[in-house]
């Protein structure tokens, strides 16, 4: 069962097309990623969504109505901005409550949803103060009650998290998730930020130029990458150089694909290892960081990187020939 | 304020700070000092020899009504005149912030600040000319009806209404356009995914978010126009007789400084304690 359905949408700015032609389906409860590098259109598609644009052809369906001539008002869409745009002359109760104002909700069940709502980000105790009195935390917390408080057909994020720092961040990740799969709401969210785009999603969407090109659960996205800027954009790859392709057991024709290998399939060794892929290199640069170690290594002209548990890698001096081994099915071929 | 520890931002302060207090003590407290002298006078030290302190200025104004009368006549001038602005200004301020945007809003900005940019005596005579009967407003008027209009502003309270409402209108598009341009596109976005209005939007958000800009214009056209005296006096005529223009008729006129100076201070005091009375609503406008 799908609930937000876009078919063929162009949204055109004057002469710049931001939109061109997009279809994407997103199934009742999911959680979907809409991923890609600024102005490729994600965050128009979004607005396309909600109803702040209306697009110049295609059709948008939520749940059973057909939206796309229908003001944002009028939606019942819940959204969440990247500046949270939380009402600063209002508490945080009041905030929350807005949305329940405007649909006339009785002052009881007023106050029992905002109650609901704030327990479920955990910030009963600050119903009073005012958003200025509130960490960038909070504040994202109260924005996503208010988002939700109404029990819209859909929840809108515009890169959620982009304002908090890194640690922030991670918890916030896990605390997101955790709501919605509590509320059971779909959700749409917006950004720009892979990893975040892989622990949260169900689903993602890869846009590119205000079309989508790739669309499927982020194993699917990560793994059967449809082209080398998927490949590229979410997750990195080192691209083998047509030179070293003979000799490899490869997932597809040489002549009409490409071949990458994410960075943590590889080992290192001083020698090729049998049954596995093999390349020489030269190792450039290793960077011990905690739990993983970075290893840059120069292949025919290349930048390879490597990712493994510091441990996990040889001793080896430091610089110099090394062979980096991976299992021929961890191969991502897209066409070429 | 952050305490200064450091005797070098201190001094940096001073420094910085000094050109403005000279200039407020040279242009404003020392003449303000000055006529404050007058107001207990006889008579002015340079007319007569024998001049004394005295409290008969101040005494003037209680044992005569017709001060305290014009007082309240210009009181009430002063809030007409800032409800008009207020009325007419606002809206203006919200178009222009809120729905106009690029070279539109410049353009028009301009067009609004435009009377600050005329002298106001040219401004006050072209109103005359508009308003006075068989005038550029009648002859208007009368393209659209059939019969003899006869509409003579000239010289009544409504022509010093509109004297005074176009020469301090600016004020209240500036301060309320300021005020709301500063609002977050994103807050309203906000309110109207959650299915607010436009009226809503207005009633709960535009509005309280700009009531400080509002009110400070409010104050701004409020305070000069209870002293005012030129557009009274040359749009009002007869009728234009206010406690500005007894005020400038002592210093130009009867030449009694010092009856001029206490009804100045007197008036001071009032427009004081008006904008005292009311701070609770302006300071919780600021919050």
């Amino acid at each position: 069962m799908s609930l937000v359905d876009v078919q063929n949408v162009t949204k055109k700015f004057g002469h710049t097309t931001a939109l061109d032609n997009v279809s994407i389906t997103f199934d009742n409860g999911g959680f979907f990623g809409l991923l890609g590098p600024s102005g490729s259109g994600k965050t128009t598609l979004l607005r396309t969504i909600a109803g702040f644009y209306y697009p110049e052809s295609g059709s948008i369906l939520i749940g059973d109505r057909n939206v796309e001539k229908i003001p944002v008002e009028k939606r019942d869409i819940g959204m969440m901005f990247q500046s949270y745009a939380l009402f600063p002359n209002m508490s945080v109760a009041d905030n929350v409550g807005f949305g329940l104002r405007v649909r006339k909700v009785p002052a009881v069940e007023e106050k029992r949803r905002i109650n609901e709502a704030l327990e479920l980000v955990q910030l009963q105790a600050l119903a009073d103060r005012r958003p200025s009195q509130l960490s960038g935390g909070q504040r994202q917390r109260v924005a996503l009650a208010r988002a939700i408080v109404t029990n819209p057909k859909v929840l809108l994020l515009d890169e959620p998290l982009s304002a908090l720092d890194k640690s922030l961040r991670v918890d916030m990740q896990i605390e997101l998730k955790r709501i919605q799969r509590e509320v059971g709401i779909t959700t749409i969210f917006v950004t720009h930020d892979q990893e975040e785009a892989l622990t949260l999603s169900d689903r993602i969407g890869i846009l590119k130029a205000g079309r989508i090109i790739q669309a499927g659960t982020p194993r699917e996205v990560y793994d059967r990458p449809v082209d080398a800027f998927a490949a590229g954009f979410l997750g990195e790859a080192n691209w083998l150089p047509q030179q070293l392709l003979d000799g490899l057991t490869l997932p597809g024709e040489k002549q009409s694909h490409r071949f990458a290998v994410r960075p943590e399939m590889l080992t290192m060794s001083d020698a090729a290892v049998d049954g596995r892929n093999s390349v020489r290199g030269k190792l450039v640069q290793r960077v011990f960081a905690g739990a993983l170690a970075t290893c840059l290594i120069e292949v025919k002209g290349e930048q390879w990187k490597l990712i493994a548990r510091d441990r996990d890698l040889p001793d080896f001096a430091g610089e110099g020939d090394v062979w980096l081994n991976w299992a021929p099915e961890d191969t991502i071929r897209v066409p070429a | 304020m952050a305490e200064l520890t450091n005797a070098s931002d201190r001094r940096r302060l001073v420094a910085l700070l000094s050109p403005a207090y000279l200039w407020l003590l040279v242009a404003v407290f020392l003449p303000l000092s000055a006529m404050l002298f007058f107001s207990f006078l006889t008579d002015l030290p340079q007319d007569t020899p024998d001049w004394g302190f005295t409290l008969g200025n101040y005494a003037r104004f209680l044992s005569n009504p017709t001060y305290g009368t014009l007082l309240w006549k210009s009181v009430t001038l002063g809030l007409t005149v800032t409800l008009a602005c207020i009325l007419i200004g606002y809206p203006c301020a919200l178009v222009l912030a809120r729905t106009i945007k690029g070279r539109a809003r410049e353009t028009l900005f301009l067009l609004v600040i435009l009377p600050f940019w005329s002298n106001s005596l040219v401004r006050i005579f072209s109103w005359a000319i508009v308003l006075r009967g068989n005038g550029v407003l009648e002859r208007f008027l009368e393209l659209f009806v059939p019969f003899d209009l006869r509409l003579n502003l000239m010289f009544t309270t409504t022509a010093v209404v509109i004297g005074l409402v176009h020469s301090y209108l600016p004020y209240v598009i500036l301060t309320s356009y300021l005020a709301l341009q500063a609002i977050d596109d994103d807050i309203i976005e906000a309110a109207r995914s959650m299915g607010a209005s436009r009226l809503t939007i207005l009633r709960r958000l535009l509005l309280p978010l700009s009531m400080p800009g509002l009110m400070a214009g409010a104050v701004l056209v409020f305070v000069p126009v209870v002293g005012s005296f030129m557009e009274p006096r040359i749009l009002g005529g007869r009728v234009g007789t206010y406690y500005g223009t007894v005020i400038e008729d002592q210093f130009v006129a009867v030449y009694n400084w010092p009856l001029g100076a206490a009804l100045s201070f007197i008036l001071l005091a009032v427009v004081l304690l008006i904008l005292a009375l009311a701070s609770p609503i302006l300071r919780k406008a600021n919050t």
